[in-house]
């Protein structure tokens, strides 16, 4: 068998993770060495308290029983068929970033290519269910951010985080996307279109075996790879209790700056960005604020927002100028300019034609922010 | 001896002439009925011997056979009872044969001789009209419908001794009659209701007046509380009055229903409102003794749907084909039978679940929940409306000041302009309203020049429409351009429709 083999093996071994794959490898130095140990030796380690924590009976049970080298060449040949990469931490390709994390994962699955040891990274996370201001500003912040060379990863969820994947490709930037679920499993379904951009231009990454399902207890624990990957995290509109807030958590306990876009005092859907801005995250409101941290001497290279309103006739501007990030209603429109509600209407179909502002919901307005 | 009476039966919203026939022979006494008789025809047969003998007639013991004619009709409803008692008597010589002459008969017998009231009295007065009757002898509870049709006399009666009063010219009774002007007039001055009383609600009440112009099918879609429901019941009061002969339709349609409640004749537009659970049955007519249903109720009207997805699917698909067709053809063994239902349909619905997409600090729904409580209808009754409205969240400002509202009276003025327009347009065709344009009418009455073609060509690519949604932006334009009284359709008009433009989908929520 071969050495990556014997990895694969050690990775896969029911009811052992991380953990007790530590203490294995401390004593015997590599998975081939695990692999090879009598039953003897490890009855003995046991009985000398060599091997702690949770270590049972079943588990060494386990590891005697698992050895069959047919099945394990058959598995780990059809991976290699699938176009799935296998990386274990006794390997150089491994992620350094990840291993100062206490429970790093032994082995990683990835489609596509891994982070460089060198690359900056960035994590965006934010809602599911997410509002027009959400989504105007994590495109905004995720495609300038991967315009300047910075990847952006996350986590292929629905809402901010799909969000950011595709801005980031969008610009011909580079995004990675760390599951929950199995490597080969889209989840989302309606992200598939997304998931196979981001295996042509970043990467996929998992430490779940193929085929795992995406249990909701998965996906906390993947948060801890998203936040170790990145060298800052950005949080975009998070509730006061909010999946993203682990990922946050995470990235404090491993040292992450820790960038929060913030939304209106009365904003549910902010509130968890705004308490995290209170204790002292550092408020974002244009890409430099994140840019000038990641990027030694960075210069005002970044676009700012545009400045579209020289191109638009008197009327067109008033209109655009009762805009924001909010969604406005072409009532509240044309009762903000005091213009009639078919100059209105008119007006809007103009700006949004041009690609001034946009439909979210239909009747309701927002300015395009990029 | 041998007798005959004549009445008339109800077959969709027109009536059938029917001749009931009696002989009285000697044999055994037996009272018979034939004449492919519903059960309640047949019961007939009690009432009327009871009734007979109530009202102070001896029925000798004789061999009574009773034959309604053409045979091969079904009767139903119970108006032959008191044709069938003059025709006895007739037989029984109590009345002599040429009193009933030109003389059309209808109402239900109580046993006490009294005579009640029947359904669907006014398009029966009316085909007797048409056939040449001279007189009609109706129910007095019905009186008011009969009074309606005029060219021929009708007399309302309470019993069956008056009936045979009147024929027999014992006593000389004045027919009846109504002042149809003041009853019209009446119509106008008691509504109560007007658009003035909605705060508000600018965007809405624009799309409104402009579906009520071109009788376009509106959707609104809105905030539980934005008024939805309060702006819809005050359509009728911006549709221009009825005419007479809408009126007359109408009341046909309202009098086999049996829904006049005392009422000569409908003067007012209707409005129905059914419940969300209404079945598909009621909602278009039919049933085992073919009714009109609510979408016939409405014609000439407003049909207004509430929480349009939590109606059952199928009973609003059925909707499709008669909104397209203006009428309802209820196919059944024995014949079937067209209602006319020329409405305009309004809808009311939440943009979600919880009711309060997208504001999100209320709404929790996710895109997915938002799009699944969409999907429950289906694309192609959404291709039925062609104006879609958001009604806004109303706020202090609104309620309280905003100074004083246009009344309905102001905006119907507007609305029967436009609808001027559109008849002279389409005169000496069968196209009333923009709404009934088909896609080579469109073409025809729909030019543009090449600043608005340009214009929606850009639009049509950059939002992405469908060729439906293109066909329904001309129209409403064109209705829009109707209001201002200009034959051009302008860019401004192209913009305000497709802001109209119904929601697709496809492009729901992002």
């Amino acid at each position: 068998m071969l050495q990556e083999e014997y990895r694969y093996w050690l990775a896969n071994l029911p009811g052992i993770g991380p953990r007790k794959i530590n203490q294995l490898l401390q004593i015997f130095g590599s998975a081939q060495e695990v692999y090879s140990a009598g039953s003897e030796v490890l009855q003995a380690l046991k009985r000398d308290g060599l091997l702690m924590g949770h270590f049972e009976e079943k588990d060494l049970e386990t590891i005697l029983t698992n050895r069959n080298a047919e099945k394990i060449k058959l598995q780990y040949a059809k991976l290699q068929r699938d176009g799935i990469y296998f990386v274990s931490r006794e390997e150089e390709g491994y992620p350094q970033k990840l291993l100062p994390i206490f429970d790093a994962p032994y082995g990683l699955y990835y489609k596509g290519r891994l982070p460089g040891q060198e690359e900056k990274l960035l994590a965006v996370v934010g809602a599911r269910d997410c509002s027009p201001y959400g989504i105007e500003m994590t495109n905004y912040l995720a495609a300038a951010i991967a315009r300047a060379g910075i990847a952006v990863v996350s986590g292929l969820a629905r809402g901010i985080d799909s969000y950011a994947h595709t801005a980031a490709v969008g610009v011909g930037g580079t995004s990675y996307a760390v599951l929950g679920c199995g490597i080969d499993i889209c989840y989302p379904r309606e992200n598939l279109k997304l998931y196979m951009k981001l295996w042509q231009e970043g990467g996929i990454i998992s430490e779940y075996p193929p085929g795992t399902s995406p249990f909701a207890g998965n996906f906390p624990m993947r948060n801890r790879i998203i936040s170790g990957l990145s060298d800052g995290i950005l949080l975009i509109e998070a509730k006061e209790k909010s999946g993203s807030l682990i990922t946050v958590d995470y990235g404090l306990e491993q040292g992450k700056e820790i960038y929060v876009l913030p939304g209106r005092a009365n904003d549910r859907l902010s509130a968890g960005c705004n308490n995290l801005i209170k204790m002292g995250a550092k408020l974002v409101t244009t890409p430099r604020d994140i840019l000038e941290d990641l990027i030694m001497n960075y210069e005002q290279s970044v676009d700012e927002l545009k400045k579209n309103n020289k191109l638009l006739e008197s009327t067109g501007k008033i209109v655009y100028a009762s805009l924001c990030l909010e969604p406005k209603h072409i009532e509240g429109i044309a009762a903000e300019t005091g213009l009639g509600m078919d100059i209105v209407m008119e007006q809007l179909l103009l700006l949004e034609l041009q690609g001034f502002i946009k439909q979210p919901m239909k009747n309701y307005f927002v300015q395009c922010s990029y | 001896m041998f007798s005959k009476a004549y009445s008339a039966a109800v077959h969709g919203i027109d009536a059938v002439m029917i001749s009931v026939e009696a002989d009285i022979s000697d044999g055994l006494p037996i009272f018979d009925m034939v004449g492919y008789l519903a059960s309640e025809v047949k019961e007939a047969r009690e009432r009327v011997r009871i009734a007979l003998k109530n009202a102070g007639y001896h029925i000798p013991a004789k061999r009574i056979t009773v034959n309604l004619s053409p045979a091969d009709i079904r009767k139903e409803g119970t108006a032959f009872d008191l044709p069938v008692a003059i025709a006895i008597l007739t037989a029984l010589g109590h009345l002599p044969q040429e009193d009933l002459k030109g003389t059309l008969i209808v109402g239900e017998l109580s046993l006490n001789g009294n005579v009640n009231k029947v359904n669907g009295v006014l398009p029966i007065v009316y085909e007797a009209k048409e056939r040449g009757y001279e007189r009609c002898i109706i129910p007095k509870e019905n009186a008011g419908e009969g009074a309606v049709v005029s060219g021929i006399r009708t007399y309302g009666v309470a019993s069956l001794s008056e009936a045979v009063e009147l024929l027999s010219g014992r006593a000389s009774r004045k027919e009846e009659a109504i002042d149809l002007d003041t009853l019209f007039e009446q119509a106008n001055q008691e509504d109560g209701m007007d658009f003035c009383e909605v705060a508000g609600q600018r965007a809405a009440k624009r799309a409104i007046e402009i579906a009520v112009s071109g009788l376009h099918n509106i959707l609104m879609i809105g905030p539980p509380g934005s008024g939805k429901t309060m702006l819809a019941k005050r359509i009728p009061t911006i549709m221009p009055e009825l005419s007479f002969e809408e009126s007359m339709e109408l009341s046909k349609i309202y009098s086999i229903a049996g829904l006049m409640n005392q009422q000569a004749l409908i003067v007012r537009r209707p409005f129905r409102s059914p419940h969300h659970t209404i079945t598909t049955t009621a909602l278009i007519g039919g049933g085992r003794i073919p009714k009109p249903g609510e979408i016939s109720l409405a014609h000439h009207g407003v049909l207004f749907l509430d929480e349009l997805p939590e109606f059952q699917k199928n009973a609003i698909e059925v909707l499709r084909q008669p909104l397209e067709e203006k009428a309802v053809t209820v196919a059944r063994l024995g014949a079937s039978y067209q209602y006319p239902a020329s409405c305009m349909l309004v809808a009311a619905m939440n943009p979600c679940s919880c009711g309060y997409y997208p504001d999100r600090n209320r709404c929790d729904c996710s895109i997915n929940m938002v799009k699944r409580y969409l999907g429950r209808i289906s694309q192609p009754l959404l291709d039925r409306f062609d104006i879609c409205i958001e009604a806004l969240q109303m706020n202090y400002q609104d309620l309280h000041g905003g100074g004083p509202q246009e009344s309905s009276q102001e905006i119907r003025k507007r609305v029967e302009i436009a609808r001027q327009m559109q008849l002279e347009r389409y005169r000496g065709q069968k196209i009333y309203f923009n709404s009934q344009l088909t896609p080579k009418t469109i073409k025809k009455y729909c030019r543009l020049n090449s600043a608005e073609q340009s214009l929606l060509e850009e639009a049509f690519v950059k939002l992405n429409l469908s060729a439906r949604a293109y066909h329904r932006i001309l129209k409403v334009a064109r209705t829009i351009a109707d209001l201002e009284q200009s034959e051009r359709i302008t860019s401004k008009h192209i913009s305000e429709a497709i802001c109209y433009r119904s929601i697709d989908q496809k492009y729901w929520g992002e």
